[in-house]
Order: C-alpha cells, then structure tokens, then sequence
C-alpha cells in the first residue's frame, strides 16, 4: 500500500511538471507568433524592398543623342552605326583566356589590354565591359566568325555621333567624348548619365546638353542570387535628345571654311534683321570624329602644336584690334554728338609731315598722304589723320558709349561658348579702374582709327556692321532657331521705320539700353551717311576695296577694311616700307573686312579677318566679295525655306 | 510479472485498432503532405531527386511508424538501455569512420541511406531516462548517486556529437534529457543551481567553440556584422519571411527561394520558404498542426498507466517541441544558426527516422495504454 501511495505521488509530481512544462511551451510559442505577426505584418513593407532590392537589378541603356541640322535641316551631327565589342563579364569563366583569344583576333597593343583590366576592376562581377567602342567591319565580322570560341562576347551594333562635314563646323557644333567627373556632376548629365554615355565638350554639343542628351532606357531584370539574369520584368524604353536646330547655312559654311583655307582667321556672315548667324568659320580646323572614341596622342599633339592654333575658335575667342574697320563707328559717333560737320576739310599731307600731338607724331598709313579730305572722302580712303582729328574732338567716353550699342565689347551669343570673348571697349572710367591711371589723349587719337586699348571679336564686328546696315536698329543675334521670333515681323516693322522717320522717344545721346529692333540712332540722316560712305569705299575710284567690288546691283555691296598692327610700327618700319610677305609672319598685320550686302535692300553683314594676313583691301576684301556672292546666289532659297517653315509652325 | 503477461495478451487485435490514436496519425499526414508541397517548391516546382526522395522515405518510415506501433511498450522498456548503447556506439563509429560534410563528420554510410546516429540518440536518450527514472522511487529520486548517474550518462552522448561537431543536435539532446529529469521530480533548486553555473562558465565555454560556431552567436547578436558571410542565412531569412506578408508570396512563387537566396532551404530553412509562399497565415497553421501533435502526445501520456509511458511521451513532446522552436527560432533571427531541422518538414532520412521511430513508440504506448510495467 505504502508502495502504492508513493506511486500515486510520484505520478502526481509527473504530471504536475508536464503542465509547467506545457506553460512553459504555449508561452514560447506565442513569443514565435508574435515574432512572425512582426516581421509578416508589422513590417512587411520593408522586407518586401528588401527582397525585391534582392531580386530585381536595373540596366540602365543610354538614349540616342539628338540630332544637330542646319539651317535647311541637313544633318550636321548624326548618330552613326557602329560596331562594338561587349564582354558580359558574369559568363566567362576565365577572363584572362577570353582576353587573350580577343586580342588575337582583333589585334590589341599591350597598353589598351593594360586599360582594359583596369575597366573591368571598376566593374560589378555582373556589369558589361565594352571592350572596343569602335570596330572595323573586318573586326567585327572576323569576331562574329570565332564568336564560338569566345564566351561572354557579344557583338554589338550601336549607335555613335558622326560630324559628316568634320572640319567644317567643330567650332559651331563642338564635339562630344565620355564624360569626365566633372561633367557627371553637371545635373542636365547627372540625371540622364549611363556608364559609356557621350557627351558634348565644346560648343552646341555641350551647351545644348540638356536637349541632347535625351533620356535612358530601363531594362529590370529578375536575377538570381548569384546575379545572373533570370528574365525581363520591364523595360521602359529610351528617348532619343531633342533635335537642335542651327541657323548655320552649311554651304555658306562650308565655302567660308574653304576660303579659309591655309590661314589663321575667321569669316563670320549674320542676317542683320533677323540676327540670324548664317555661317561663323574658324581657320585652320580640326575633325570632331577623332574626339568622339577618345583621341589619339599623335593627333592630339598635332593639333595642340599647331601654331596656327586650330583650337581657338577665333570667330569669338579670338581677340583683335579693329583697325579701320572701326572706322565707321567713329564717324557715327561725331556725327550723332555733332562734333564734326561732314563738309569739315583736312589735310592729310603723307609721312613727312604726320598729325601731331603733344609732340607725338601719328601718321596717316599712305606714305604719300591723302591730301584735303571731307569725311565721306576720309572713311572711302579711310584716312587716318582725318580720324585722329576727329577722335580728339569727340573724346574716347562717347566713343564707347556709340561702339558698345553697336554691339562691341560685349560678347554675342552669350551662354552658348563658353569660351566667347567680351573684348573692349576702352573709357577713361575703365582705365581708371582697370589699370588706375589716366586717360591720355593720345590714347583717344590711336583709337581713333581702331588701334589701342580697343579688342573686338570678329562676330561682334559682324554684329557692329548688321546694325549699321539695318539702319541702325538693335538685332538679337543667335545660331540656334528661335520659333519664338517671327521674322516677317521683325523686318517689316524695321523696314517701315526706317522710311517713316520716327519721332525722338528719348534721349539717343545717352548711356541707355535698348530692346530688340528697336532704332538706336539718333539721327537718321547719320547712319545713312556711314552707309552711303562704305558703299563708296568698296564701289567708287581710291576706295580701300575698289579692286572687290561687283557692278551687278545683284551683288553690290559696301565694306571697310582694316589693317590691324599687332606691334608698334617704328620709324626703320616706315623707311623699309617692306611687302608683306617680307615681313616676319608673326609680325605680319591681321587683315580685316567687314561688308554688307547687296548694297540696295541689304541683308547681310559679314567680317572677315586675316591673322598676319597684311591689309585688308589685299587679303580680306577679296575673300568677303567671293562669300557675298555665294550668300546672296543662296538668299532665294533660304527664304523661300524660312517662310515655308514659319508657315508649317 | 504473471499479471502483466496476462494483460498484455488480452489486447485483442480490434482493440489495439480501436486504441490507435487516429488523430495523430492524421497529423502526422498533414505535417507529412505539407512538407512534400515545400521540398516540391525548393526544386523550384519540378518533381526531382529531394521532392522524390522525400516522398519515398516519408512512405518507408509511416509504414515502420505504423509497423513498430505494434511493438508492446514492455519491450521499449525492456531495450531502451540497450538502445541507448547501441546508440553510443554507432556515435563512437562515426568518430572514427564517420562521413565528413561542409566540416563536420555526422554520418554513417550505410549505403542505402547515409545514418546520423545523433539522431537516434536524441530518442535514445529519452528511453534510457524514461526507464532509469521509472524504477526509482520518488524518495530516493533527491539522493546524489542517482543525481550523478543520468547526468554522465547525458553528458557522453553530448561530447561525443559536440565533437562531429555538431552543436545544435547536442543542445536538442542535453535539453529532452534536462526535460526528463525535471519530469521526474529532481528539486527545482539544482537546475536553478546549474543553470547559474552555466551562466558562470559561458565564458570558458565559448573559448573553447570553434570559430565558425563563435561566429554564428556573434552574427546572432548582429547580423549586419557580416551580411555576406556569417550574417548572409539570418538576413535573408528574414527577408524572405518578411515579405511573404499575411497570405504569402503563393506556392511556387517565393522569389528569395528560388532565386537562390535563401540557404539550406530543404533542410533547415524549410520553414523559411513555406512562410514566405504562405505568409502568417499559413505558418500559424502548420504552428498550430505542431502545437496539436504535441497536444495528441501529451494526452498519450496522461492516459498511460505505466510510469514508463508517461514519461517518455511527455519527454518526447518535449523534444519535439524543442526541435520546432528552435528550428523556426532560429530562422526567425530569435536564437543563433546551430544546425536543427524542422520535424518531418525539413530533408532529412536520419531526422525523419529518428521522429517516426519516436512518435512509433508514443503510439504503442496509446495501445498499450493499460499496460503495468514491472520495476525489474
């Protein structure tokens, strides 16, 4: 019995612990649920991105960059077939052998198999590795026949910018290559950037970025935890940059360019109503092509060397004295302040007897001296004495104000070239300021005839001429189309103010600012003197570019040279009177031209200049006559193409 | 002993049918067909070599489970220390001529299936307990002689599977035999005492793991330490479970599964991808199916006469409850990766063996429900 009871008691305790045990389980049980009720409930969403981040990869595909046409819509910037070679690195096996069979193949150097290895360290184990951008069609066919043989190789058509006219626009369009760490952090390619994407690194490739770069594409793929893709799950497709339209005519461009050819120099042609850049050329050049799949050293240095200096683009970066081209502007600016009575008659008596001042000595450049000159007469034969004379009773802070509204000193196409020049446009006030010394009369004198202080740009002297010839209104000068502007208007409303003698609104005289195609002038009656002087230059007996002129009305067209000094002429100089071509050429004078044309109903404004070319009559003006024909043959067809398009718009 | 063979044979056959727990056996189904759905997902929905295996060896081992439920209980009592020996020795063979895997030698090639002893030992060690502790008196039960004895004979068994090494099946056996020894009435002071103890030698004890088990405890308190190494199990377990979400992810469609992100996923991670394709739904169901056959195994228990019986059913639902918690624990980041498998869930001949051979003898204690064992 005793045994009996201890039984019952030892069962007891049995069963007793088995339900604090059972206490025990249901309450570590519950801890489970509510550990699941956490992670499957409470913070189901941030598991469910960390397991589509775990699953789902994106492959970004770069966007076909926007095209660049001229003015008649001809491709002046295209994306071209190309072939390439792609490695997906995370199907090799051995990437050292399938390195070695590729350069078999296609024929690589120590240095770019050193340049790829460096590629792929930068690279994820499941990224491509674009091992030639560029093939020959031999390459890329020898490839696809040993493809075979190759794992991960994948022969690829793509796509990559070609400039068909090469050396004749890479000033205006620029050129493209990859980007550097700068340009990623320019948010226009920061936002649209993948991997091996171009992008532009001078002119309208790289300041229109952001219209032609265009947008990429997102292929997600599900991939495995190795990293290998499983399937597509999306892919939102690419979108080619916008396409960005010049106002370049390629022709006028082209001939322009061929002028050019063998010197130093720039040609630059504007609508003067429209303000419209026709053709903006820049001599000698270089092939935009060879930037595009990264340069070589050879041909890298070669264009570095040069010393011509191809890569200044001189339309706008390069920096030049005047000259007598300058000329006009100064005369419209003694006769808007009335300085100076056009009859007024000075003699201009040659070397032997030179304007003088304060015992300074200026001559005239024609040794044997121009006898009594007008101003008409002065501006034809461009006179320097008659100019020093004139200079010194206008004073260099009216000058400036007249030069700067002409469009000097300032530069034109604002945020397109970054590389654009302002010039100058030299006042007491600046001297003052700038180099904290005084202004000296004589300084005014030399201005007087373009020479000093004064630097201009070949665009804004095209600039300065388009807004004499358009009878002195303020133009809004561009190279890419502005729809927003209606040229009819524009030269309709300009053309009818220019017979309708407006009345004075303000003060003509002052510093003020003007909008566009607004009059500048103050007197009407001034610039149509300026006008009508250029045309004698260029259409009358002893005018500076008598030997370029046309007779046809068709072609007519009137210009002022200049002859620019880059060094001080020094009286051995004057004695030696030496041709140009016997002088040093860096010691040559730059060579200048600016002309509108046709003289009757004028349309367009041109400057040309000459680095070291000698004078302008010589060098210049016969290069400004050959253009100014082929513009005005071209005028027709550009109308005819512009209304049509405003019409379409 | 004469009333005892008289009982025995006055168990009809159509009595022993009708003392079948048949709940439990529709459990064992259930748990059985759920676990073919996943190991069939972990192949990625084709029916290949584990989705096979798993079905063949779940047939062979319900068959022996429903074959050794016949067995009389008297004779488990009457083998467990031989069981228990056996059970050694097999653990010192695969010592010295075990089969090593990923570091460990566990098993036994015995050439239609690979044998992890350790395995058997975790039921083993309950029938030696479950008859060691039947015959002692409750009075005698405080006194050190039989405080020492279970103790050796639990720690030889777990040095010898520490060794393979083999943490985590050392820990389920130290922790069913702790079970049985706290069923049997030992004074709730000793394991307060040893559990101090324990606490006091964590430190030596840590010293001497191996590197990889020091840094799977090190990952658990941190698994960012090391997301691609150590950590990448835990952090991707979570991941999956997570963003299953409360209806889940659908059968066949748990990406971190079969995407490859999730380890191990057939054998100890099976809970991992059954919650991620059927969310909390689904993994308080199979919770519930678990809870309800330690339930059924317990009740075996409370019915039973013999001492025997009570103690190993309650003992083996202790285990199986260990084994549950600590597989899903671990997959749910609560304890660290020590290598335990789901119950009849995960991929396993040894582990499911060792379960069917268990829940065998809980049924022929159902059976023999009314059978008197005799102390000697």
């Amino acid at each position: 019995m005793l045994n009996r009871g201890r039984n019952i008691e030892k069962g007891r305790v049995i069963t007793r612990r088995m339900f604090i045990l059972a206490a025990a389980k249901i309450l570590l049980f519950a801890g489970i649920s509510s550990r699941l009720y956490n992670l499957q409930i409470s913070d189901r969403e941030k598991y469910e991105i960390l397991s589509d981040k775990n699953r789902i990869r994106e492959w970004k595909t770069p966007p076909q960059r926007g095209i660049i046409v001229d003015n008649f819509n001809k491709v002046l910037a295209s994306n071209d077939r190309v072939f390439q070679l792609h490695l997906i690195l995370d199907e090799i096996n051995d990437f050292d052998l399938t390195i070695f069979k590729i350069k078999n193949i296609i024929g690589l150097d120590q240095f770019q198999i050193k340049k790829l290895y460096k590629k792929k360290e930068r690279l994820k184990p499941w990224d491509t590795l674009v091992v030639s951008d560029n093939l020959t069609w031999e390459q890329f066919s020898k490839i696809n026949l040993y493809l075979h043989e190759l794992e991960g190789a994948k022969p690829v058509l793509s796509t990559s910018r070609f400039y068909p006219y090469s050396n004749d626009l890479v000033h205006i369009v620029g050129y493209v290559g990859d980007a550097s760490p700068k340009d990623i952090e320019k948010p226009e390619i920061k936002e649209n950037f993948v991997p091996g994407i171009k992008v532009g690194k001078y002119g309208i490739e790289k300041s229109q970025e952001k219209f032609l770069i265009g947008n990429y594409g997102i292929k997600r793929y599900e991939v495995n935890a190795s990293g290998k893709r499983i399937s597509q799950i999306d892919y939102i497709k690419e979108r080619q940059g916008d396409k960005v339209s010049l106002t370049i005519d390629i022709e006028i461009q082209k001939y322009a360019q061929e002028l050019l050819k063998g010197k130093a120099g720039s040609i630059s042609v504007m609508d003067i109503y429209t303000g419209e850049i026709v053709a903006m050329a820049s001599s000698p050049t270089y092939d935009p092509n060879k930037f595009t799949h990264g340069i070589n050293q050879k041909d890298w240095q070669e264009i570095r060397n040069n010393p011509l200096k191809p890569l200044i683009n001189k339309s706008i970066a390069g920096l030049y004295s005047p000259g007598s081209t300058f000329k006009p502007i100064v005369a419209l600016a003694a006769l808007e302040y009335g300085t100076i009575d056009p009859n007024k008659t000075i003699r201009c008596k040659g070397h032997k007897h030179p304007y003088e001042l304060y015992g300074v000595k200026y001559h005239c450049w024609k040794k044997e001296g121009h006898g009594y000159m007008k101003l008409r007469n002065a501006i034809k034969q461009s006179c320097d004495i008659y100019f020093y004379e004139m200079a010194r009773l206008l004073g260099v802070d009216k000058l400036s104000i007249i030069a700067k509204r002409y469009g000097l000193g300032k530069n034109v196409l604002g945020e397109i070239y970054n590389d654009e020049k302002n010039g100058l446009v030299p006042n007491t006030k600046w001297k003052r300021n700038a180099l904290e010394q005084s202004w000296y009369l004589g300084e005014t004198v030399i201005n007087g005839i373009g020479q000093g202080y004064i630097q201009t740009t070949p665009l804004q002297l095209c600039l300065m001429t388009a807004q004499i010839a358009n009878g002195g209104y303020k133009i809004k000068p561009h190279i890419i189309k502005d729809n927003s502007i209606n040229y009819k208007d524009v030269i309709n409303k300009i053309k009818l103010e220019q017979t309708s003698y407006p009345l004075h609104e303000r003060n003509y005289l002052d510093e003020i600012n003007f909008g566009y195609y607004q009059r500048m002038y103050h007197k009407k009656s001034n610039i149509d003197f300026i006008i009508d002087a250029m045309f004698g230059s260029t259409n009358e007996q002893f005018g500076t570019s008598f030997r370029s002129r046309y007779d046809d009305p068709k072609y007519q067209f009137a210009g002022k040279t200049g002859t620019s000094q880059v060094r001080r002429i020094t009286d051995l100089d004057r004695e030696l009177d030496l041709d140009t071509e016997q002088i040093e050429y860096k010691k040559r004078d730059h060579a200048l031209y600016i002309a509108f044309a046709p003289y009757k109903d004028p349309r367009y404004a041109i400057s040309v200049i000459i680095e070291h070319g000698g004078s302008g009559s010589k060098a210049a003006a016969p290069l400004a006559s050959k253009l100014i024909k082929k513009i005005i043959d071209r005028h027709k067809l550009r109308e005819q193409f512009n209304s049509g398009n405003t019409s379409l718009a | 002993m004469l009333r005892e063979r008289i009982q025995a044979s006055n168990y009809s056959f159509l009595d022993k049918l009708k003392s079948i727990d048949y709940l439990l056996i529709l459990l064992i189904i259930a748990i059985g067909s759920i676990s073919v759905f996943a190991i069939y997902s972990t192949e990625g929905g084709k029916f290949s070599f584990y989705t096979k295996n798993h079905i063949i060896r779940l047939s062979i081992f319900f068959s022996l489970f429903l074959a050794l439920s016949f067995v009389r209980v008297s004779t488990w009592y009457k083998n467990a220390y031989l069981f228990y020996f056996v059970g050694l020795i097999l653990l010192l063979i695969v010592l010295f001529f075990g089969i090593s895997a990923s570091g460990a030698t566990r098993w036994l090639n015995l050439y239609f299936l690979n044998l992890q002893p350790s395995e058997l030992m975790k039921i083993a060690i309950i029938l030696c307990f479950a008859r060691y502790y039947h015959r002692i008196q409750s009075s005698d039960i405080q006194s050190y002689k039989y405080l020492v004895q279970p103790v050796i004979l639990l720690i030889i068994p777990c040095y010898l599977v520490i060794q393979q090494p083999d943490l985590g099946t050392s820990i389920l056996i130290a922790g069913s035999g702790i079970a049985i020894i706290w069923l049997a009435g030992i004074n709730i002071k000793y394991f307060v005492y040893s559990g101090l103890l324990l606490l006091v030698s964590l430190p030596f004890a840590i010293s001497i793991l191996k590197p990889y088990q020091k840094s799977r405890i090190l990952t658990f308190f941190n698994p960012d330490r090391d997301p691609l190494g150590a950590g990448y199990q835990i952090i991707q377990s979570k991941i999956a479970i997570g963003s299953g979400g409360f209806f889940g992810k659908g059968f066949l469609k748990g990406t971190q599964s079969y995407l490859e992100f999730l380890p191990e996923k057939h054998t100890d991670f099976i809970f991992t991808l059954f919650s991620e394709e059927f969310g909390f739904l689904g993994s308080i169901i199979l919770l519930f199916l678990y809870i309800l056959l330690i339930y059924r195994i317990i009740n075996v228990g409370l019915v039973s006469r013999s001492f025997f019986a009570k103690l190993y059913c309650f003992g083996f639902a202790t285990a199986i409850f260990l084994y549950v918690f600590v597989n899903i624990a671990m997959v749910l980041g609560m304890l660290p990766i020590v290598g335990a498998p789901l119950p009849i869930m995960s991929y396993g001949g040894s582990s499911l063996l060792s379960i069917m051979l268990g829940l065998s003898i809980v049924m022929s204690c159902k059976i023999y429900n009314q059978e008197q064992i005799s102390v000697y």
